[in-house]
């Protein structure tokens, strides 16, 4: 079994939940499990990841057993099932972008950081990641950070150290 | 200079907006189809067309739209495949970025002429801010009434929503697409029923890429004949092409189907040649599950021709000599790089996307990538070269879907064209972890095989 | 009422003709013999299923009459319906007996092996699958994939280094009982049965997820370890219940019940689902009314300690000499009778 160690309890918003009934809405009667993986964006966008308890009420709303939803959950890759960092840097490590210095672009993260792979910063602020490629080949070595999935282009040691920086003071 | 069909406009500041791309002569295809056109002349002149599936199958997309089934009292749906995914192939973020409102003029002459009155554009979860665009451009476009109900009085009603993906290679997979926007893990299904019978809720529906749906608009406007004057053979119409890896110039290019490989990578207007000054030694030229050609056998085929992009030059010389134009993901590796390191890398993607349900893909995938790291660290034997070519043997055909023949289809031609740099790599282990084969006698011109 | 359509359809040369609708593996099952692919994960009483295991692949070497191409890849037999004319070879095609083998070994190559301790070893699917199509070595040298072996439920062990993702527990859930826990959890080759959350498989059905499984994934956790099945007795008995049919196999060790299962046809199937009252709850002889000992196919290891009857080839039976020569073993088979 995936050993799931973290819970966290959540209380969905009126706000959020009048974002849920929109994206059912968009599906035919009945079919509002079609709503799943939206919702579950949603979800994670407000909490940081997605939680056993957060899962269950998204079941519970959309009238489906949890099941479904960790089959889900657990299925694609963007739904985070533990807590991370305030900033996911997602690099890709896929061929095209490997050809133009990816795989170096994860090495001096990972010093940069001073975390491994999954790992989070000591301040809570960082974690980051190798993930398959995200199309964007001709602008590589890329890397984006959710929840809107901004995106940094053509990196260098230089513009990540950079960006690093910039979230570091940003939060300061 | 080529002419441009899709980006046309591009360059035009606001394009983005529905406002610039109107002034610009968008919508004109919507107002042509729902005025004076029937359903079936709109797929009538997709057919004249000859538009090929812009995703990689290449199937023509008029025969896959009169396929689709048409049961009374049943709704149909179109299905817009935004899932790219495929390694190397980055065009329809860079079509749905800058001009969104072409993929939604396509989607509604596309809606019209398969009668479908709710259709959805699955974007791929990490293009979170196309899928934004995309939503802001339907908005527009409703305002200005070319969505929603009795659209410019024609009594056609259609509504379009945008679906985001969350991190699966395998959901631009037609059927796995569609589970997916049922709300379920992206497995595919056994076919048949296929899609045009049994798609979305059971429901008949078709599945095209964007830049298919979004080649519609020049169709219509222009008519079916005049796009199949573009291009040679059975290769019609322009073609969006991403070129990434080490080139001058990479990026997203339209082509006129039949320019020669040569000029695409060399020519100014285009690539402009190999990076840093380096020379070519591979090109990937249709995403990276299509076979790995070395620059003496893309530049000219088997039997001397210079080598063309269109979907025939490509593959001419089936696998043996040729690849596939794919979806039109070009990666070009120059001299520096190494195939077997790129070879594992591809192997280890499809053994992370493989969606799990079939035995020789879930387990075939994860073997090759572990066979190929041993060799890439300095591990490997003689012996797992054949090894490897027996397990993507028994992998390809033998797949509930085209995932596993897309993962093993790399390690072959790494195989096929390579062989002695893998064999240098276990004979010289701890060479092969300080440098690299180099470009060895891959450039070299190839005598013509005349038959 | 309409007449029935019937279409004719060829399986390494056998004829058949079927009902429209009917699927190779079935139109292959009616014919019988080593010519029924093997299936792993299709179930013909649990609906969706099949297609994901790829041993039962066939090659159809001519379509239909109307279309006589062949088809470009082997299919998957389970989930191909026959068309009128059409010629499928099996065991007669190098290609399928290849890929078959291809297909035992990617089965194989992160299964444990651990059959001398596994309470399936005796009627495991994979390894009569293994015996009839595998190799003798195996060309994987790298680690095996390992999960922990979970409980889910009091009743149930899930050793999911043995599954083979079948999905037919799933299908179980889903279709017999009224709610379903239990999924596939993850992805690829890390894909795994699970209930994600600690949570309990526990309804009146759910012990019949443990029938279908073609492998020691499932396993009963009030048999575990009691016995070698080859060392049972199975005998099909009945009781009056009102959840299920009551129609079960008792699998006797001497005097006692040490296991109920549903009762299985020729292909491993179960007949008719059963309730865990009947599985779990009834092990006396006094619970049932018996019937007769369960017919086993005398291929399966079970057969080997149940030697009842001496069957006398046809050649024995028509010549005096011979018969003369058996005396022994045709008194005994007769006394067994």
């Amino acid at each position: 079994m995936l050993s799931v160690k973290h819970n966290e309890i959540v209380e969905f918003s009126s706000t959020l939940l009048d974002q849920f009934a929109e994206v059912v809405a968009r599906f035919p009667e009945g079919r509002q499990k079609s709503a799943l993986l939206p919702i579950l964006h949603l979800v994670q966008a407000e909490f940081g990841w997605l939680s056993p308890d957060a899962m269950n009420k998204v079941a519970g709303y959309l009238g489906i057993e949890p099941i479904e939803v960790y089959e889900v959950a657990t299925f694609y890759t963007m739904y985070l099932l533990q807590p991370q960092g305030k900033y996911v840097l997602e690099v890709c490590r896929t061929g095209p972008c490997c050809l133009v210095g990816a795989e170096r672009i994860m090495t001096h993260l990972e010093n940069k950081l001073g975390v491994k792979e999954g790992e989070v910063t000591a301040d809570g602020l960082f974690s980051w990641r190798g993930v398959e490629c995200l199309a964007a080949c001709g602008y590589g070595p890329v890397l984006q950070i959710g929840p809107e999935y901004t995106f940094y282009e053509n990196l260098t040691e230089a513009s990540v150290d950079q960006l690093i920086d910039d979230l570091s003071s940003k939060t300061n | 200079m080529a002419r441009k069909l899709l980006l046309t406009h591009i360059d035009v500041p606001g394009i983005q907006t529905f406002e610039v791309y109107r002034q610009q002569g968008g919508y004109r295809a919507v107002e042509k189809v729902l005025k004076t056109m029937s359903p079936d002349d709109v797929v009538e002149e997709v057919k004249k067309s000859g538009l090929r599936g812009r995703g990689g199958a290449g199937f023509p997309t008029g025969m896959k739209w009169s396929f689709l089934a048409k049961p009374e009292g049943v709704p149909r749906y179109l299905v817009c495949n935004g899932d790219e995914s495929e390694p190397g192939t980055f065009k329809d973020r860079f079509l749905m970025t800058h001009i969104p409102h072409a993929l939604l003029e396509g989607m509604i002459v596309s809606s019209y002429a398969l009668g479908a009155h709710t259709s959805y554009i699955y974007v791929r979860g990490e293009m979170m801010p196309q899928i934004r665009i995309l939503e802001r451009a339907i908005q527009e476009a409703k305002a200005a009434g070319f969505l929603g109900n009795n659209i410019l009085g024609s009594g056609y009603d259609l509504e379009i929503y945008v679906q985001p993906g969350a991190g699966a290679y395998i959901c631009g997979e037609e059927t796995a697409l569609l589970e997916s926007l049922e709300g379920k893990r992206g497995n595919p299904r056994i076919k048949p029923p296929f899609p045009a019978i049994a798609g979305l809720y059971g429901c008949p529906t078709v599945v095209n890429n964007v830049e298919s749906i979004a080649a519609t608009v020049p169709i219509i406007n222009d008519g079916g004949e005049e796009y199949a004057k573009i291009g040679i053979e059975r290769s019609t119409g322009t073609k969006l092409i991403s070129a990434s890896g080490n080139l001058v110039k990479p990026g997203v290019y339209e082509i006129d189907l039949g320019l020669s490989v040569e000029e695409f990578i060399y020519s100014d207007e285009y690539c402009g040649g190999i990076a840093n000054g380096k020379r070519l030694k591979a090109v990937v030229p249709g995403g990276s599950s299509v076979p790995i050609l070395p620059t003496n056998l893309i530049l000219k085929t088997a039997n001397g021709n210079s080598r063309l992009m269109t979907y025939e030059s490509l593959a001419d010389g089936g696998f043996q000599t040729g690849s596939s134009m794919g979806s039109g993901g070009f990666i070009a590796f120059d001299e520096d790089q190494c195939i077997v390191r790129n070879t594992w890398n591809f192997s280890r993607f499809y053994h992370h996307e493989s969606c799990g349900q079939c035995s020789p893909c879930r387990e075939g995938t994860g073997w090759m990538e572990k066979v190929l790291h041993k060799i890439e660290t300095g591990h490997g034997d003689l012996s797992d070269i054949e090894l490897l070519w027996d397990i993507q043997r028994r992998i390809e055909g033998n797949t509930i879907c085209p995932l596993g023949d897309a993962a093993a289809w790399p390690v072959a031609a790494a195989i096929r064209h390579f062989r002695d740099e893998f064999e240098w790599h276990i004979n010289h282990p701890e060479d092969a972890l300080t440098r690299n084969y180099g470009l060895a006698h891959y450039a070299d011109p190839l005598a013509p095989i005349v038959s | 009422m309409a007449e029935e359509i019937k279409l004719k359809v060829s399986i390494d040369g056998i004829p058949i003709e079927v009902a429209s609708g009917t699927t190779i593996l079935n139109a292959a099952r009616q014919i019988g013999g080593d010519i029924v692919p093997p299936a792993m994960c299709y179930y013909s009483k649990l609906e969706g299923t099949g297609g994901k295991c790829r041993t039962c692949l066939v090659k159809v070497s001519k379509g239909s009459d109307k279309d006589p191409r062949p088809m470009p890849k082997l299919v998957a037999s389970c989930r191909t319906t026959v068309m009128d004319g059409m010629e499928v070879e099996n065991i007669t095609s190098p290609d399928v007996v290849d890929a078959r083998k291809a297909i035992v070994e990617m089965l194989l190559i992160n299964h444990p092996l651990d059959c001398p301790i596994c309470d399936q070893a005796g009627e495991c699917k994979l390894q009569d699958l293994g015996f009839e199509h595998g190799s003798a070595q195996t060309r994987y040298e790298f680690d095996r994939r390992t999960f922990e072996r979970i409980d889910i439920g009091e009743k149930i062990q899930l050793h999911m280094n043995r599954c083979i993702l079948c999905y037919r527990c799933v299908f179980v859930a889903d279709q017999i009982t009224d709610k379903r826990v239990h999924g596939i959890i993850g992805r690829g080759d890390h894909a795994e049965i699970s209930t994600y959350i600690q949570n309990v498989v526990d309804n009146d059905f759910s012990g019949n997820v443990i029938d279908v499984c073609p492998v020691g994934a499932l396993t009963d956790r009030t048999f575990r370890f009691k016995n070698r099945v080859w060392f049972t007795k199975p005998v099909d008995a009945h009781r009056d219940c009102p959840t299920c049919s009551g129609k079960v196999t008792l699998w006797y060790k001497g005097a006692d019940v040490i296991r109920v299962t549903a009762r299985k046809d020729e292909f491993g199937e179960v007949e008719e689902f059963i309730c865990n009252t009947c599985r779990y709850d009834k092990k006396e002889t006094r619970d049932w009314k018996l019937e007769e000992p369960t017919p086993i196919s005398d291929q399966s290891v079970i057969a080997s300690n149940h030697y009842t009857r001496f069957n006398p080839p046809a050649v024995i039976e028509n010549d005096p000499v011979l018969q003369e020569q058996n005396l022994e073993q045709l008194a005994r088979t007769e006394k067994l009778k």
